[in-house]
């Protein structure tokens, strides 16, 4: 995993190195100071020597300096590396999602992206410049401490070799023992979310059932083991602050004992008071070291889950790719279908189409109608190679789907999906991106064969005027048939409405069918409705049910042989058809 | 949307109210670990006086001596190894306590906000976008955890460390002190200045942030569109544009966050050095007092007094975010609860051999209503499901009207459609009927009780609700049936699903009845949420039901099925439809045509096809419902 997220460091592995050589710097200069302190206790203090005592101060001071530069150094550039690492993660997993194919796109939500590309990124971002800090300058001023500790005096310094593993030992069985409590409390946490969030979507239900008293009693029980688990898990870490205080206690006790003994017993040779200051230095930088380390441990472990999360996206390895040297051209908008059957989940799993062999005449109008999980959208999804077949063939003009070059294929066939999204953005805007260069004069033409032209030109702005995300200003009817005009820009061979004009009203619909029949003789339109109104007109309508093709035939065909498109014309003929689309 | 996005505002009234959420909760651990908190820090502080005594009192006098005698010192010694002993019993002390207050006081907020949530009128719901509303349990309470457990107690040492550690500095050399607190000012002002880049740049970064979040939101959302256009490119570059813009930001955030700690450290170190220098040449030159173990005293005492600013300033941010937190918690919690005055209960009730009617405890499927009056005398009316509305005015903000002389009658039994466009005021109607909203103005009444004289839960009881938004919870199948009615059983709900047209697809899910479902049923598809919520209603066996239809995303093959259950569910009961499709409601008993909050047709079908006004232009397809 990490290796995977590291990739994504980039231009920016100068300046994490510069950071690590920075920090090292900065740690270098801060372990001298403590060692250059006892020529000043010892010769300027005691000795009287004040010449020393200045010049000793100087290199002193020349020390703290370097370590100032170098430490706003690493500071500086630890923000340019994990902003830019997280800059480039962001940019890769976005770039991945833009590899996704169809199949790819349902198995994440648009949450669940959003926040690998936000929170999960951040936390990562974090947990890399504690590393590139932190975990340097940590173990650094340990060596260093240790190292100058032993060169002040290495009899006393034969304390912190006991001390070093004790504490290590203690940090690491706190983290040990209470990592696996907090993974636990992570989990009661999103069941804690969990019934907020059904209590706040579903609460006309709670409050219509009379259930709040049950519910609060549901929180309660979360929120009792929350609190025993969080208790017990923050009272283990609760024994970091003690244990360090404990070790550095016993750590100052003893050296002041051995150190004074010593002292005095040497004559203030082989140790002495200005040595005994500098050990207490270094013993304090050594211990929070430890400290400091085991921090960045728990950081880590926090942003690793994080970091799993990320690489999942790039694992996606793109399930449908686009041929080298695909095809361009398409001859024109026949399609086929041969022996083809689909699942979702490939092969071994359910399969939502089987043994669909179609043939559809370049130019003709078809209509689908069936009901919900019957195949409809699953069957036109094939043709612009949303997915791709498990078996058989899908075939648009002579040639197989996978044959033509990914981008030719789907600006050849343009396909209206049922989740209509518009960006926000102009009308005009919104438009072109059925054809990026597409005129006023086209804009307003595709428009007018959609049945948009006349409420786009009612409006204040005309073309001009601004969507807002999710498309919430226009009406669903409004904003179906501006998803139309849309995939007209891109003049496709093959249309594909799947049940797109579902909001649009009776009349308008008509017009938009009469306008493809008149003005797009040539392209082959696929329309998926509901409403055998919709269909009735059509060259030829397929029936679908259960992933097959029930039936085949125009409207007067299938009224006689075919039960179920009977049974549907004759519920919608008694009833009267027309639904209130909100979207 | 995020919590460090929005100002960090708040009065000293709510510092005060969580002070006492965390004291008064916690009374005796409270002060117990304050008391911990302090005798520990100056235990830390007094290591430096022991310092200097040893020092200038032991290792100086000893080295003149032939022949040294220790105990003296070993005395000195204990008596250090014996505060410092006390010191760390205290920090256990309190590091254990104060995660009891933390998690207590984190429980009892967390508690109150829910309890009071559930109390809250569905205006409150209405009006606040669930992602608020969530953040109140995430975001802000875990700014308020980091406060309670890490903030406040290093506040309060650090404070009390300052004291002490000035004290005896100023106890041992002024003018050593002189220094200390000069560098100190230079500290307070380079962080003043360097936090000020930081937060500046933070909140640059934050809508960065929510602009990058956004953007792709809507893009990924619309992937499958992106796709079918091949837009990838174009989806790429307006993505890359945000992403350099937050880099940005977010590097100079950072910057300025990630330079403060090393200067900061850098310039205690300049302390430290212009300490032992000046320290040393008044020691050299005799003046003051000052000897070698002041010196070495001051070296650790500088480093305790410096410190607390440091950790302080640090936590400044948070501390700050933490109280912002908490303003927005107790606004929730300061919420007015939904009222309820009503009085008339709904209860058991028999018939006695002259058939009036008893009320009694065990269940016998006929309720009444038990209408306690003024001069203590008590009616039994019968639960039958006749409502009435009568010149009902109703708005959601008292400016703008969406309801205006509303008069609806359902006598018992009988089946009321609601049709009209979006926004026309048909499901306010159910709204009002069980008291979700209150009527400004009209009466509305339940077996002729004025129903705000019911009580809230009993009302509701007696109302059963298929809503357009069919929501399940997390749990089995059997458990959201269930939920309809508490003490139902197995056997009632199965019946209640055969009756919704259910038990078919339950019975063929991986697990039956038992079928875990979650994500609000994702696994299930719409038509089939809508026949568990069916069967859920069922198993309520309420008088009267109210039915907000969805179904445009139901073909009009699973439509029919689940218009069986809907239409076995309705009948013999009151039922209010809001009709999606009109070919549901052909049979209705009044179908009610509203239009901008009035009713401007109602009779039945046949009467209002022959009188070709709005219902038949709706009907005939000729009109757009948008």
């Amino acid at each position: 995993m990490t290796s995977k997220l590291l990739k994504s460091v980039r231009q920016y592995k100068s300046a994490s190195l510069i950071t690590i050589f920075a920090v090292a710097v900065e740690v270098i200069m801060e372990t001298i100071v403590p060692f250059l302190m006892y020529g000043i206790i010892d010769d300027g203090i005691y000795g009287g020597d004040t010449q020393r005592l200045i010049t000793l101060g100087i290199y002193m001071l020349a020390c703290v300096v370097v370590a100032l530069i170098a430490g706003a150094a690493a500071g500086w550039f630890s923000a340019d590396a994990s902003c830019g690492f997280a800059a480039n993660l962001r940019k890769d997993l976005h770039y991945s999602v833009q590899k996704f194919s169809f199949a790819d796109i349902d198995r994440f939500s648009t949450a669940g992206l959003v926040t690998r590309l936000t929170t999960d990124v951040t936390n990562v971002q974090n947990a890399y410049m504690m590393t590139i800090r932190m975990a340097v300058r940590a173990p650094l001023t340990l060596i260093f401490s240790l190292i100058m500790a032993f060169v002040a005096s290495w009899k006393l310094a034969l304390i912190f070799l006991v001390a070093v593993p004790v504490l290590w030992c203690g940090l690491y069985l706190i983290i040990r023992f209470s990592h696996p409590i907090f993974e636990q409390v992570f989990h009661i946490y999103d069941a804690l979310n969990g019934v907020v969030q059904e209590n706040v979507s579903g609460i006309r239900v709670v409050k219509s059932f009379v259930r709040e008293e049950d519910e609060k009693r549901k929180f309660g029980k979360v929120s009792d083991s929350l609190y025993k688990k969080f208790s017990k898990a923050e009272g283990l870490v609760a024994f970091n602050q003690p244990l360090m205080r404990l070790v550095i206690y016993v750590c100052l006790v003893i050296v002041f004992w051995l150190g004074a003994r010593l002292i005095v017993l040497s004559g203030n040779t082989e140790l002495t008071t200005g040595k005994l200051t500098t050990l207490i230095s270094y013993a304090m930088g050594i211990l929070t070291s430890l400290m400091q380390l085991s921090m960045v441990l728990v950081m880590i472990t926090i942003a690793r889950s994080s970091g799993e999360r990320i690489v999942e996206v790039p694992d996606v390895r793109p399930s449908l790719a686009s041929p080298e040297d695909g095809a361009t051209a398409i001859k024109d908008g026949s399609i086929d279908f041969e022996g083809v059957d689909f699942g979702y989940f490939g092969s071994e799993g359910a399969k939502a189409l089987s043994g669909i062999n179609l043939h559809i005449p370049s130019g003709a109008t078809v209509g689908i109608i069936g009901g919900t999980g019957s195949g409809k959208t699953s069957l036109v999804n094939l043709i612009p190679r949303l997915y791709d077949a498990t078996s058989g063939s899908v075939k648009v003009g002579g040639r197989d789907v996978r044959e033509y070059d990914l981008t030719s294929l789907r600006d050849g066939v343009a396909v209206v999906l049922q989740k209509n999204e518009l960006f926000s953005g102009t009308i005009a805007e919104n438009l072109r991106w059925g054809n990026l260069n597409a005129t006023d004069e086209q804009l307003v033409e595709a428009c007018r064969l959609a049945q948009a032209d006349e409420f786009v030109s009612s409006f204040p702005d005309k073309y001009e005027t601004h969507i807002e995300q999710g498309g919430t200003n226009v009406s669903g009817g409004q904003k179906q048939r501006l998803c139309i005009a849309r995939a007209l820009l891109k003049s496709p061979s093959v249309l594909i409405l799947d049940d797109s004009t579902s909001a649009v009203d009776t009349r308008t619909d008509a017009l938009i069918r009469k306008a493809f029949r008149e003005y797009l003789p040539d392209t082959t339109k696929i329309i998926i409705a509901q409403r055998i109104s919709s269909v009735e007109d059509a060259d030829m309508i397929v029936v679908m049910d259960g992933g097959k093709i029930d039936g085949v035939g125009t409207h007067d065909q299938l009224l006689k042989a075919n039960r179920i498109y009977r049974e549907v014309y004759e519920s919608q003929q008694k009833g009267g058809d027309e639904d209130e689309s909100k979207q | 949307m995020k919590a460090s996005n929005k100002k960090a505002r708040y009065s000293a009234k709510t510092v005060k109210r969580l002070m006492n959420y965390i004291v008064l909760h916690n009374k005796g651990i409270f002060f117990i670990s304050f008391i911990s908190i302090l005798i520990s820090t100056v235990a830390d502080v007094a290591g430096s006086i022991f310092t200097q005594l040893i020092v200038d009192d032991y290792i100086a006098p000893l080295l003149t001596e032939a022949n040294p005698v220790f105990t003296g010192l070993l005395k000195m010694i204990a008596a250090m190894a014996s505060i410092y002993l006390i010191g760390v019993l205290c920090t256990l002390v309190y590091s254990k306590l104060m995660v009891l207050v933390s998690q207590r006081s984190l429980k009892s907020i967390r508690d109150d906000m829910f309890n009071k949530m559930q109390s809250l009128p569905i205006r409150y719901f209405d009006s606040n976008p669930r992602g608020d509303i969530m953040s109140h349990y995430t975001n802000d309470t875990d700014t308020l955890r980091q406060f309670i457990s890490q903030a406040l107690p290093q506040v309060f040492a650090s404070a009390i460390t300052i004291v002490a550690s000035f004290c005896i500095m100023l106890y041992y050399s002024r003018i050593l002190s002189v220094v200390v607190v000069v560098v100190t000012v230079i500290i307070l002002i380079v962080t003043a200045k360097i936090s000020g880049g930081s937060t500046r740049n933070f909140i640059r970064q934050q809508t960065a942030l929510a602009t990058v979040d956004g953007y792709i939101e809507e893009m990924f959302n619309g992937q499958k569109v992106v796709k079918v256009f091949c837009h990838e490119r174009q989806a790429e570059q307006g993505f890359d544009a945000l992403n350099e813009k937050l880099f940005d930001h977010s590097r100079r955030a950072n910057r300025y966050a990630n330079i403060l700690m090393p200067i900061l450290n850098q310039i205690g170190n300049i302390q430290y050095v212009l300490l032992a220098l000046i320290g040393g040449a008044l020691a050299v030159g005799g003046v003051g007092g000052i000897t070698a173990g002041v010196v070495v005293a001051f070296l650790t005492l500088s480093k305790s007094f410096s410190m607390p600013f440091q950790q302080i300033s640090q936590q400044v941010s948070m501390i700050s975010m933490a109280f912002a937190g908490a303003e927005r918690i107790f606004a929730l919690i300061d919420e007015p609860p939904e009222t309820d005055d009503g009085y008339v209960t709904l209860v058991n009730a028999r018939e006695d051999e002259e058939g009036k009617l008893v009320e009694c405890s065990e269940r016998t499927g006929i309720y009444a209503w038990k209408h306690p009056h003024g001069d203590g005398t008590l009616t039994y009316t019968r639960l039958a499901g006749d409502i009435r509305m009568v010149d009902v005015d109703f708005g959601y903000t008292p400016e703008k009207i969406v309801l205006k002389g509303v008069s609806v009658y359902a006598e018992p039994g009988q089946k009321v459609a609601f049709v009209g466009a979006t926004g026309a005021g048909k499901t306010t109607i159910t709204n009002l009927i069980n008291r979700f909203y209150d009527i400004a103005d009209g009466k509305i009444r339940y077996d002729g009780i004025n129903i705000n004289k019911i009580k809230k839960a009993d009302l509701r009881r007696s109302l059963g609700m298929v809503l357009q938004d069919t929501y399940l919870f997390t749990g089995t199948v059997m458990e959201n049936i269930r939920y309809g009615r508490t003490d139902a059983t197995d056997e009632e709900c199965i019946a209640a699903a055969k009756l919704a047209n259910a038990d078919d697809f339950i019975r063929r899910l991986p697990d039956g009845y038992n079928t875990m479902l979650t994500g609000a049923g994702a696994g299930l598809s719409q038509g089939q949420r809508q026949l568990i919520a069916i069967a859920r209603a069922a198993v309520a066996n309420p008088p009267a039901m109210i039915l907000d239809e969805a179904t445009s995303l139901i073909d009009t093959r699973t439509e029919k099925l689940v218009q069986q259950g809907m239409d076995k569910l309705m009948a013999g009961r009151t039922t209010f439809v809001i009709a999606h499709r009109l070919s549901t409601i052909r049979n209705s008993d009044v179908i009610m045509v509203l239009d901008h909050g009035r009713i401007v047709e109602r009779g039945n079908h046949e009467s209002l096809i022959a009188k070709k006004g709005m219902y038949y232009s709706l009907y005939t397809g000729a009109f757009e419902l948008e």
